[in-house]
């Protein structure tokens, strides 16, 4: 796709838990992942309460009212709308006894599985445990009227107890059943053939209802946490990373799990890295990437040994730009890595930098954005904060050429790549993106147009216990970390706290 | 209306299909043939069938239960003929996602398939075949892929070119799940089909298989190779299957490797002789000393089932020396692997390649740093005992068990107690008492439950072996000696071991020396001891005489009954009712 990215337009779409400026924001309400399903059809959010919520697809809409639609000559696609579907609650705090510590019901990732049938299958995952979720529709029928003629029954009536129980044959009460007649009624109509609704005494379809169930939890696997799961695509098996180890599992199998990967010491004294996050190629089978603290990409080939603690190719930007001291160091740790679909390239995330990996180029990113670059002076106070620490999420567009991360003060960022040319936009999660700036040299106006968006966002001050670094141009209470690019589409859903904002291009 | 009274159990099951209660469901479905011969053959297919089949948005355990009961049901809706009525309810199940329930309906399918009238498989079997096949979602497909074989020997033959075509197509789905499905089942398909469609339509089929982007797939291609191999005459199998597996053994992928390690020796017998020794043993070579130990262990493990293939000469020439490199490998697996079967080369071999070549490499195994390679030798001793003979045997073996007699994980000590018996009747009385006897006294005293139980357990299987009169000899003096042990816990495995032995010894020793013990221990001062003496009291009860009982025992247990300990007398209570119900009914 060859739009460059002057004519990608980013305007709102939709906006899901909106608050108004000044309205408290429940700690378990903020959004902790964003994820759309393969077909872009479904689009899941989990919370730090650990619930999931899905949103489906209505069946799309155009981008905008007829009379623009005229004006624009390129051909406009269906613009996918959502609406919310359903929720679960798919983990609560739980108390490790052993180790006397208490795992958050947080939801760190979710991952959409192949559809088996029409019902939705999704891994959730907080620090410790994963789960498997089955989400379906049911047809609910509801006894309308229970006529009292029974001879109108069909002949599938027979497994009601009418054609046994000698009293309905002659009502013991007259004008009608025994209580527990009705009551049965409606309690069977859960399972009562829909032949039956032929008959008079309709049970009425009312509609669709959505029912959720855990089908399994894999847990006990992990003694740290959890921040990676991905599904391989033999649709079989799934890997889940924590900060020392991956894991290996067969969807259908819950109690058993292969371990591939162990970073952990013999001395814990020894550790130097931890493993950040990791995924599956898209199309083969065998290859992974993971990355690490030391800002390092590894890419493991499951074929060449059981265990790929060894025989990794790695991926580093060995042109270590400037200084290295310790706040760099941790500024380079990798937030989260992303394959493009063609699988020949890889985006990573950290502190400072978006990056683009082309795995047969090792030593050195296609292409670094700078995200942060305005920070650098602040790294101390940032790390005093915690600030530094905070895992920004990247994603990637369906061709590969287009790539969003987001940042402080609600605001994410939408770069291009296309053969030379490279372009970059920041916009706002708010029901006006553009409001902030629209600046195609992106990193040399961030300090001016960061320091403006800071007026907007008061909110986020109110509690900081940041107020020692004042001066930094942005508002690092509003991160925006968790944004996710639609499949087949240019869009893209993102967290801002808990509201989640939809833009499309 | 008298029908209907006898009907009522019945009422009663259908309500409870119905049930909000999953375990009634459950119980309800479990009883799926009462209810259908309650109705009759006529109503059951009728109004029973088509219930059920409208019934399939239940949870998992149910619809298994029911795909299950299905499979047998054909007389309950009027013999064969009827057993069509069957498969709609079934089709629906071959669509559920849970996958038990899917290969439950599938076996159902078959096994009702199998039993149906041919025009009647035309009829309605291939249909349901051929809808599964080109289902919208893959579970269907998968469904279908195990079906191919019941359907395809009856029908037409153009109809058989269609199902042939058809599961090509399927060996070529998108869903890697499907093509997994497909090569599950290429070898059960592959007996039914005709000598020259074989060569041609499934081959080919077996091949686009073999290359398959997907790893899992490949592995279940791999597998297919056996079965496929047994179908085709030999050179058939050398020109198709043969190169074929020789890639595999070299494949990228280590599990694909694993896979062809652990089915190579089925295919020798398909390409014959000359092929073996000339493509398959090389092969074979290779996997046994391949980079990824995890295919070394799956080699090591088939050592023994290639060499019985082998003559005893070519075993010798070409594995042997591989055997040795691999009873020194850098993985404990695979020696525990090696360990585990190595023992049944011995009998290959004849006794002088084994003193010679295999001997040593037993030793090194033995003295293995790893509990799990010495434990796998030593459960496979009788093997080897056959062909050097005991003493060879004897001198090699006995310190590595006592070694692992004392290991200090107990679960190895577990392990070896519960080999004891064998080893004693392999060696026979007179090495045993020399030698392990004190052994087995020391492990009543460890100090873990388990071992402990186990001690005692062992030593009644040692009674059982050589006799009372060993026992008193060997045993019982020990046992009693340790009752003094300052700590309660090691008098109960005492009295653990005399309730166990008593039976073993008979009434005269029982009466002579393990009663007054326990009636000993009826004093001791701790309530848990005394509760348990009250258990093993009712135990030695039938054994012994009823003067025995009445002058002693009784009396012992009606003292404890006014104990100050609520378990103590519950306990003692509990014994003197049990003997009390005996002694009236008698």
């Amino acid at each position: 796709m060859g739009s460059s990215m002057r004519t990608m337009e980013w305007k709102f779409s939709q906006v899901f838990g909106e608050r108004q400026p000044g309205e408290k924001v429940e700690e378990i309400d903020t959004i902790s992942a964003v994820e759309f399903d393969s077909e872009g059809d479904y689009l899941a959010t989990g919370d730090h309460g650990g619930r999931v919520v899905l949103f489906e697809r209505t069946n799309g809409n155009y981008p905008c009212s007829r009379k623009e639609l005229e004006h624009i000559d390129s051909p406009v696609t269906l613009l996918p709308l959502y609406r919310y579907k359903t929720e679960f609650q798919s983990h609560d705090i739980e108390f490790d006894y052993l180790k006397s510590l208490e795992i958050g019901e947080k939801i760190n990732k979710l991952r959409w599985c192949t559809c088996l049938n029409n019902s939705l299958l999704i891994l959730s995952m907080n620090d410790r445990t994963i789960k498997l979720w089955k989400v379906s529709d049911h047809k609910v029928k509801k006894a309308k009227e229970v006529n009292s003629n029974a001879h109108v029954y069909s002949e599938n009536a027979l497994l009601s107890e009418r054609s046994f129980m000698s009293d309905h044959s002659k009502p013991s009460v007259p004008n009608g059943y025994p209580l527990e007649w009705d009551e049965w009624v409606t309690k069977k109509s859960r399972y009562i053939s829909p032949t039956v609704e032929e008959g008079p005494h309709v049970m009425l379809d009312s509609g669709k209802c959505t029912s959720s169930r855990c089908r399994r939890v894999y847990s006990h696997a992990h003694d740290y946490n959890i921040n990676s799961i991905s599904i391989n695509s033999d649709c079989e098996t799934f890997l889940s990373a924590d900060d020392l180890r991956i894991n290996i599992w067969n969807l259908e199998v819950s109690n058993q799990c292969f371990n591939i990967t162990d970073m952990k010491p013999l001395d814990m004294e020894d550790l130097v890295e931890v493993i950040t996050s990791a995924e599956f190629h898209p199309v083969s089978c065998n290859l992974l990437a993971y990355s690490s603290s030391r800002g390092f990409i590894r890419l493991v080939d499951m074929r060449q040994s059981a265990l790929c603690d060894q025989n990794a190719r790695i991926l580093q930007d060995r042109e270590a730009h400037g200084s290295r001291s310790f706040f760099t160091e941790i500024a380079g740790s990798i937030s989260d890595i992303k394959f493009a679909k063609d699988g020949r390239h890889i985006l990573s995330r950290d502190y400072m930098n978006l990056k683009l990996w082309d795995l047969r180029m090792e030593s050195s990113p296609v292409i670094s954005f700078k995200i942060h670059e305005y920070l650098r002076p602040k790294l101390s106070e940032l790390y005093n904060g915690d600030f530094i620490f905070d895992k920004f999420d990247c994603c990637i567009s369906k061709d590969g050429c287009h790539f969003a991360t987001g940042t402080y003060s609600n605001i994410f960022s939408v770069f291009c790549h296309d053969g030379g040319h490279i372009d970059g936009i920041t916009l706002e999660a708010s029901k006006n993106p553009n409001r902030i700036s629209h600046n195609p040299d992106y990193h040399k106006h961030t300090g001016l147009f960061t320091s403006f968006a800071c007026g907007f966002h008061r909110r986020g001050h109110e509690n900081s216990s940041l107020n020692n670094i004042n001066d930094v141009p942005c508002d690092l209470n509003s991160k925006l970390m968790h944004l996710a690019w639609h499949p087949t589409k240019n869009l893209i859903a993102c967290a801002a706290k808990c509201s989640l904002y939809i833009y499309y291009a | 209306m008298a029908i209907d009274e006898s009907l009522y159990p019945i009422a009663v099951l259908i309500d409870e299909l119905k049930n909000e209660d999953i375990q009634l469901r459950l119980n309800s479905i479990r009883k799926l043939s009462t209810i259908a011969r309650a109705l009759g053959e006529e109503r059951t297919r009728k109004e029973l069938i088509p219930f059920l089949n409208e019934n399939n948005d239940d949870d998992d355990e149910v619809l298994l239960a029911m795909a299950e009961e299905l499979g047998v049901f054909i007389p309950y809706v009027g013999g064969v003929d009827y057993a069509h009525v069957l498969l709609p309810p079934l089709e629906t199940l071959c669509t559920v996602e849970e996958t038990c329930v899917r290969d439950k309906a599938v076996e159902s399918l078959c096994r009702i398939g199998a039993q149906m009238k041919e025009s009647d498989l035309v009829e309605w079997f291939a249909p349901l075949v051929k809808r599964l096949a080109a289902g919208e979602w893959f579970t269907s497909r998968v469904s279908s892929c195990g079906l191919f074989h019941i359907a395809y020997p009856s029908v037409t033959d153009q109809l058989k070119a269609e199902l042939r075509s058809i599961y090509g197509q399927l060996c070529q789905d998108d869903m890697p799940m499907v093509r997994r499905a497909a090569a599950t089942n290429l070898g059960k398909f592959a007996a039914t089909i005709e000598p020259t469609h074989l060569k041609t339509d499934i081959m080919s089929m077996f091949e686009d298989l073999t290359q398959d982007d997907q790893d899992s797939v490949r592995l279940l291609a791999v597998e297919g190779c056996a079965a496929l191999g047994k179908l085709l005459e030999s050179q058939d199998c050398i020109a198709h299957i043969l190169p074929v597996i020789i890639n595999f053994s070299q494949d990228k992928s280590w599990r694909v490797r694993y896979m062809v390690a652990n089915q190579l020796y089925e295919l020798c017998e398909a390409v014959g002789p000359e092929a073996t020794r000339s493509e398959l043993v090389p092969a074979y070579v290779r996997l046994l000393r391949d980079n990824e130990a995890e295919v070394r262990i799956a080699a090591a493990g088939k050592v023994t089932k290639f060499c019985q293939i082998l003559s005893p000469e070519l075993a010798i020439q070409h594995i042997l020396p591989c055997v040795k490199e691999l009873s020194s490998d850098s993985s404990q697996h695979v020696r525990s692997a090696l360990a585990s079967v190595i023992m049944g080369m011995a009998p290959l071999l004849g006794k002088d390649a084994t003193i010679e070549q295999l001997l040593p490499i037993f030793l090194s195994l033995l003295k293995d740093e790893f509990p799990d390679v010495r434990l796998n030798i030593i459960s496979k001793l009788d093997q080897v005992n056959q062909v050097i003979g005991i003493d060879l045997l004897s001198q090699s073996l006995l310190p590595a068990i006592v070694e692992l007699a004392e290991d200090r994980h107990w679960r190895v000590r577990l392990a070896i107690i519960e080999y004891i018996p064998l080893l004693a009747s392999q060696l026979g009385v007179g090495f045993f008492d020399d030698k392990l006897g004190s052994l087995c006294m020391q492990w009543l005293e460890d100090k873990v439950f388990s071992i402990r139980d186990a001690a005692a357990n062992n030593l009644k299987r040692l009674a059982e072996e050589f006799g009372p009169e060993w026992a008193m000899e060997h045993i019982i003096p020990q046992v009693l000696e340790k009752i003094n042990n300052p700590h309660y816990l090691y008098r109960m495995t005492i009295l653990q071991a005399i309730s166990l032995l008593a039976p073993v010894m008979g009434a005269e020793i029982t009466c002579e020396k393990l009663l007054p013990v326990v009636i000993t221990f009826s004093k001791d001062r701790v309530p848990n001891i005394k509760f348990n003496v009250a258990k093993v009291l009712q135990s030695i009860v039938p054994i012994v005489d009823q003067s025995v009982v009445d002058n002693t025992i009784r009396p012992c247990l009606v003292e404890l009954t006014e104990d100050p300990d609520v378990d103590v007398r519950y306990f003692a209570g509990q014994a003197l009712q049990a003997y009390d119900q005996v002694s009236m009914s008698s």
